[in-house]
């Protein structure tokens, strides 16, 4: 299996009136080509600061990150990232908002991506695969959050990119539309086979969806532990499975890991022993 | 029951409102003022000197219309409005979009425009006449100093206000630099600027009176001004209506225009 994605060593230090601190310390990993990584953590542990550096979004303070055992430079399409608040063009089409990026091809006359034809017939199957051909000239206002995050994935993937990054894609979706999204993307994947980090505070997407869970420990981030979660193939995956003793047991686990480094726990035998007073 | 549900909606926080009922409201509103107005002065307390009843008003309405001058007056006044406004958008609208998109730009520019825009556009008269003369480019600058400024600011802060997601977004798309300020900053920014410069056009019109101070001959201000001087306070009424009417004939045509436009605007995705 080659390696997609490395990252090695990275630290991210962010200047503070008053000194710095360090969102990120040594943090190191690697993705296999059509991985599934899911990377958690408790809240500011910079699991989206690591995605962010990994995009090109962010520089980070030392360390370095390769794709294809190149280094990055900037952000570029080989690395297409799916925002929580789904970012759609307004002012776009559902069918233009997915074609964004090969419009930004064809405008320069990049024809990588073979001819313009193949890319029409690609946007109309993502169309179907993601169940939007009935909204292909609406407006993204008119659509639910469900269906927006949808067009947001589909724009990400037309252009084949190496690296597909999601930041809390689902966060701000119900329960259910989530479970639906769910089993949509295990689906697409499953297709598309793209390499994919995906950061979420959900335990149970992370298990459900990854074959890998990275724990992040916070303050100052850094790699707590990895989990291979041994599920069966994404296809054959449904959502009993979330019930079944094994995967509650790794969600357990993986909690207290993330409870354990939250340095909540110190608090709380703090609070206890002052009770105990 | 139902009723009752109805009335609750009306007068709840951010409630809702019919179109029609929204234009009766707004219509009994001017209603409501023009009663006021013709009561106070047909009861005959104040002098109509200081202020003259609508009748008197409208009668002097039609005789400036019918003498020719009112629509010539309102025309020229339109014209440098626009003249100085439109001076201030090109301008305004391609340096707004680089303030708000690149930092140093900012740096260099903005505490610059803070600065400019405490400057009294009125104390710029005599300075403006001896530099543009006494022609139409004179009340035309004036205008421009009024609005530019201001102007410029508020596009930047439009321009600045675009989601980062939807930059972000570009960039993992592939997008460059000048891709990102075309297609993303410029398109999203669009509906937020057509109603900016909606705004500034109104100061526009406010700034038409102390345009037409200087050694103008025709145009609104300038008879409201000579009415003044001869104390023919029905002529300053009806300056001043025309020009509100004008602005809000203007503005609403605007509002629909941007609704045409932009029929995205308004909703986020």
């Amino acid at each position: 299996m080659t390696v997609k994605l490395v990252v090695r060593g990275l630290c991210k230090r962010f200047q503070r009136r008053g000194g710095s601190f360090d969102a990120l310390a040594d943090v190191s990993f690697s993705a296999a080509a059509g991985e599934f990584v899911a990377i958690v953590g408790a809240s500011g542990c910079g699991k989206s600061t690591l995605l962010r550096i990994v995009a090109g979004l962010e520089n980070s303070s030392g360390g370095e990150v390769r794709v294809d055992d190149r280094p990055i430079f900037g952000s570029d399409r080989d690395r297409a990232m799916v925002f929580q608040d789904y970012s759609l063009y307004p002012w776009l089409t559902v069918l233009q908002n997915i074609c964004f990026g090969s419009r930004l091809m064809a405008n320069r006359g990049d024809n990588t991506l073979a001819d313009q034809r193949s890319v029409a017939d690609r946007s109309v199957l993502l169309l179907e695969l993601m169940g939007l051909s009935s909204v292909r000239d609406a407006h993204p206002h008119t659509l639910s959050g469900g269906m927006r995050q949808r067009v947001a994935i589909a724009r990400a993937l037309l252009c084949k990119p190496e690296l597909l990054l999601m930041d809390e894609p689902f966060g701000a979706l119900d329960a259910q539309s989530r479970e639906v999204m769910h089993d949509l993307i295990l689906h697409i994947l499953a297709l598309e086979k793209r390499t994919i980090v995906f950061v979420t505070h959900d335990v149970e997407e992370a298990i459900y969806l990854a074959d890998r869970v990275i724990v992040l420990a916070p303050a100052p981030g850094r790699v707590d532990s990895v989990w291979q979660t041994d599920l069966p193939p994404a296809l054959d995956r449904t959502q009993d499975l979330k019930r079944s003793p094994e995967f509650l047991a790794m969600e357990r686990r993986i909690l207290g890991r993330i409870r354990a480094t939250s340095g909540l726990q110190r608090d709380l035998d703090a609070l206890r022993r002052l009770t105990a007073h | 029951m139902a009723d009752e549900r109805r009335e609750s909606r009306l007068w709840a926080i951010r409630g809702t409102l019919d179109r029609r009922h929204y234009a009766l409201i707004a219509a009994s509103s001017f209603a409501l003022w023009l009663l006021v107005w013709w009561a106070i002065t047909a009861i005959g307390i104040i002098d109509p000197l200081f202020l003259p009843g609508p009748a008197a008003v409208f009668r002097r309405f039609w005789s400036w219309l019918r003498d020719g001058d009112l629509l010539q007056d309102a025309g020229i006044s339109t014209y440098r409005v626009m003249a100085g406004f439109f001076a201030s958008a090109v301008v305004a609208l391609p340096l707004a979009v680089f303030i708000g998109a690149y930092k140093p730009v900012r740096a260099f520019f903005e505490p610059l425009l803070e600065f400019a825009r405490y400057l009294p556009a009125v104390a710029f008269v005599p300075v403006v006449l001896l530099w543009t003369g006494i022609g139409e480019a004179s009340k035309i600058t004036v205008i421009w100093i009024g609005t530019f400024f201001q102007m410029v600011i508020m596009l930047s802060e439009d321009v600045a206000r675009v989601p980062l997601t939807q930059i972000e977004a570009a960039r993992t798309l592939g997008a460059t630099g000048r891709e990102v300020l075309l297609l993303v900053l410029v398109r999203s920014s669009m509906p937020a600027m057509f109603d900016t410069l909606r705004i500034t056009l109104g100061w526009a019109w406010t700034y038409l009176v102390v345009a037409e101070l200087v050694a103008a001959n025709s145009g609104l201000g300038y008879a409201i001004l000579k009415a003044q001087r001869f104390l023919q306070t029905d002529r300053i009424f009806v300056g001043i209506m025309v020009i509100g009417l004008i602005g809000l004939a203007t503005d609403q045509l605007l509002r629909w225009m941007h609704r045409r436009i932009f029929p995205w605007a308004g909703a986020r995705a």
